[in-house]
């Protein structure tokens, strides 16, 4: 059952902030409902107002602007994974989208809700972690950009301050010889891990020149794992794909997994490397088909 | 100080038309009240059923502007100025099924019927966007609504049925 609440519906920015600062802790963004609705109906958490962004104009529009992908926070799932901007220059985006949830949640759900709520049983964060994304806060007065390293703190917290609005994500474009993969695993509706790999080539196709690796779902908040990517960059490919071994091995126990319903601390960790393993696999192959399918190899 | 915000915070009306099944509907909601609970209980229209009540099921599912969406979890206020279809307004006036309902009758796509009205719209929103859906894109389309009883072989092969008599009633017009 629905606790009662008032409902706020701000056209502005501003406006919204100034009653998330004004309400403070007693007040909460309304932005698709998926999952904050899910934990009020629990009666674990209650507001006595929601402000509903979705009124405010022009949040949900995704643009190529000078070399970034901008995302605004209000588009929804749905919208992500039908657009044909990201389908033509994230198209890894796309797939993951594709696959968030279910049918009825991505027609409601938002990017910046799914983000701004921090359930760790959520993909796009860890994909965000590997593109070099940064997360676009605004309040009343004020805007700044976030790094997604800095953004996830703990399991449903992140950096925002009170008053603070997520309003969209950028990405820079993929560089030329680049590729992405997302994969995920679970048997429950929500992930249990999920792995995000990018990587890039040297000119001659033949060796790893840079590397990113993330996990997330497994533990608290999504990751970068530094120490697995290092042992990627500046390798060959053979020895790179049998280096791959270690670092799945050093992501897993970097995801800080936990047992719980989705599996145990051990099973998650080798979870974590298989799927890194079968990620490093899947960029290359989009790097050496030419990629334009996967949309992985760019340039 | 919470005291007085929660008795402020009662009473709040959301003054709303959607249509519903194509009648048009003016109402007045309050902020918590639940998409489904209104269908159901104010409305009268009890196809769509809670059941896991969080999303997960597709048993609740309503077409909200020809979309698919869980209204056991959908802020009543959300229908504001839209279009809900159930169940119910599925068939035609004269009280002709649509080519899912017969198929779903003619190939067994049910046994205990309470994730039926949820499976028929949702397929609904998929022959709409691809008329010719293979076994795959179904199942992939499908995947948000559970069936406990038919281990859905039958629900697939009704929903391929459906897109036939759609295709061949389409041809002949």
């Amino acid at each position: 059952m629905l606790k009662r609440f008032r409902l706020e519906e701000p056209e502005s920015v501003k406006e919204a902030s100034d009653l998330l600062g004004r309400h403070g802790e007693s007040a909460r963004i309304y932005a698709g409902g998926t999952e904050l609705l899910l934990a009020m109906k629990e009666g674990l958490i209650h507001y006595e107002r929601l402000v509903n962004i979705k009124k405010i104009r022009n949040l949900d529009q995704v643009k190529l602007d000078d070399g970034v992908i901008h995302i605004g926070a209000l588009a929804t799932h749905r919208q992500l994974a039908c657009s044909d901007i990201l389908q033509e220059r994230l198209s890894a985006f796309v797939r993951m989208e594709q696959n968030v949830a279910n049918i009825r949640v991505r027609e409601v759900g938002t990017l910046g809700g799914n983000l701004s709520f921090a359930e760790p049983h959520a993909d796009p964060g860890t994909l965000l972690l590997v593109l070099g994304s940064k997360l676009i806060a605004e309040k009343a007065s004020s805007k700044r950009e976030i790094p997604v390293e800095k953004f996830f703190v703990d399991a449903y917290e992140t950096c925002l301050e009170e008053d603070e609005i997520l309003t969209a994500v950028e990405a820079p474009l993929l560089p030329p010889r680049s590729s992405v993969a997302y994969l995920k695993f679970g048997y429950l509706e929500r992930p249990s891990v999920g792995v995000a790999l990018f990587l890039v080539l040297d000119g001659g196709g033949r060796s790893i020149a840079d590397a990113r690796v993330a996990v997330g779902c497994a533990g608290p908040r999504p990751k970068r794992v530094e120490e697995a990517e290092a042992l990627l960059k500046g390798i060959g490919l053979k020895e790179a794909s049998r280096a791959v071994e270690k670092a799945g091995e050093i992501a897993g126990h970097a995801s800080e997994a936990i047992s719980d319903l989705h599996g145990s601390k051990d099973y998650k960790e080798h979870i974590v490397q298989v799927l890194l393993k079968r990620a490093f696999h899947q960029a290359l192959g989009q790097s050496q088909s030419g990629g334009k399918d996967q949309g992985g190899l760019r340039g | 100080m919470a005291k007085v915000m929660s008795r402020r915070a009662e009473g709040q009306l959301i003054p709303i038309s959607l249509t519903v099944n194509g009648a048009l509907y003016e109402i007045e909601v309050e902020p918590n009240e639940l998409l489904l609970d209104v269908i159901r209980d104010r409305l009268g229209l009890t196809g769509a059923k809670r059941s896991c009540d969080v999303q997960v099921c597709g048993a609740c599912t309503l077409l909200l502007d020809g979309r698919p969406v869980s209204s056991c979890t959908l802020l009543a206020f959300e229908a504001r100025d839209r279009e809900v279809l159930t169940i119910e307004g599925l068939a035609a006036q004269n009280g002709k099924l649509h080519p899912l309902q017969e198929a779903f009758i003619e190939h067994g796509g049910f046994q205990c019927g309470f994730c039926t009205p949820g499976m028929i719209l949702t397929a609904k929103t998929l022959l709409d966007e691809n008329p010719n859906p293979t076994e795959e894109e179904i199942i992939q389309f499908m995947q948000g609504n559970i069936c406990r009883c038919t281990g859905y072989k039958k629900i697939i092969e009704s929903i391929t049925a459906a897109a036939k008599k759609i295709k061949a009633s389409s041809s002949r017009t």
